[in-house]
């Protein structure tokens, strides 16, 4: 009766992983995936217009040819995130006053940062052709984006004494996120300057 | 000295092979931990843009993905198409399309789906802009716009 169990070989064990192993090298990729995150609004309802004063806006128009212009200034698209900045701009976040240059700011709560805090009412408005390139598109979108991560480092850093892409506290970053929020509008799509 | 001497014919021993297993079950667990099998095979040409403000996609799989570029076959012509799952698509099959995204995840997970657009930089935004339009009147309002990774030489 006592017959000996056989034992399983283990020898082929390494065979089989080794198998594996070169089937998931085969098949894996190894990139991750990045890219700019928006938030589309939702569809508009007829008959609702948002009147924006003019100095609270920024308008940026693309053209099917990929040129670009700001207000009533052509300019190249190294030039935007510069514009962008000084546009959005906000030194002193205690204090209503800005100069008619520059857009009104409204009183907002934010917490950390105080009851009534200043934010700028400042709004970017981009306007493309259906001929615009993609390319074209996301760079002006990565200069919006390159700019108001600008300003929301300086913040971060003259607030908290950290920089924004180093803040982990989640509170720190929604507070920065509310003094500089990505104040960007996309236009209901329109034919620019023709076909 | 001969107190010394080593003893002759005695050769190299041998490497253990024994731990060989566990060494390759550690990379094999590594490959399978990492890995990410392709979405769906790709029947359109994509160049992505280059962009530096760039975010992770953080959840994989809370990620349904729109492609749109020219087709890989130059008998399909060079105007950008979509590509939805394996196939080619047109504007209005993406409200289905999303509908069975939304439909395959949990109640919870339902708003923190994110479509990511892969787009090829030569394409025209007119298709963009229709895409964008329709994930609007679906309500899948969380984009994200695929770049690829570029240093920026400002800073």
């Amino acid at each position: 009766m006592s017959k000996k169990i056989t034992e399983i070989s283990a020898g082929s064990m390494a065979d089989i992983a080794f198998l594996l192993l070169i089937f998931f090298l085969v098949t894996t990729t190894m990139d991750v995936d990045v890219g700019i995150t928006r938030i589309l609004p939702p569809p508009l309802q007829d008959s609702i217009k948002i009147i924006v004063e003019r100095r609270n806006l920024m308008n940026i128009w693309i053209n099917k040819s990929d040129r670009i212009q700001v207000n009533e200034n052509e300019v190249q698209v190294e030039d935007i995130r510069q514009l962008v900045a000084e546009f959005l701009a906000n030194d002193d976040f205690r204090i209503e006053e800005t100069p008619p240059s520059m857009p009104e700011k409204k009183p907002k709560a934010i917490p950390l940062l105080g009851q009534q805090v200043y934010v700028s009412k400042g709004i970017i408005s981009l306007k493309n052709d259906r001929g615009t390139s993609y390319e074209m598109y996301v760079r002006v979108q990565n200069e919006l984006a390159a700019a108001i991560n600008k300003l929301r480092e300086d913040f971060s850093e003259k607030q908290f004494g950290i920089r924004y892409s180093q803040l982990s506290d989640e509170a720190k970053l929604k507070a920065v996120q509310k003094q500089f929020p990505m104040a960007i509008s996309e236009a209901e799509p329109a034919i620019i300057g023709g076909n | 000295m001969a107190k010394f001497k080593k003893k002759g014919g005695k050769g190299t021993p041998g490497i253990s092979t024994a731990s060989l297993p566990d060494i390759i079950f550690m990379l094999l667990f590594f490959f399978m931990v990492t890995t990410t099998m392709r979405e769906a095979t790709l029947l359109v040409r994509i160049t992505a843009p280059q962009a530096t403000e760039v975010q992770k996609l953080e959840k994989k799989s809370l990620v349904d993905y729109i492609y749109i570029g020219p087709p890989q076959r130059k008998a399909l012509g060079t105007d950008s198409r979509i590509q939805l799952n394996d196939q080619f698509a047109e504007v209005k099959d993406i409200r289905e399309f999303i509908e069975l995204g939304r439909s395959q995840r949990d109640e919870s997970e339902k708003q923190l789906i994110t479509t990511s657009l892969k787009v090829d930089k030569e394409t025209k935004m007119g298709i963009v802009t229709d895409v964008k339009q329709e994930l609007r009147e679906v309500g899948a309002f969380k984009i994200n716009y695929s770049t690829a990774k570029k240093q920026d030489s400002k800073k």
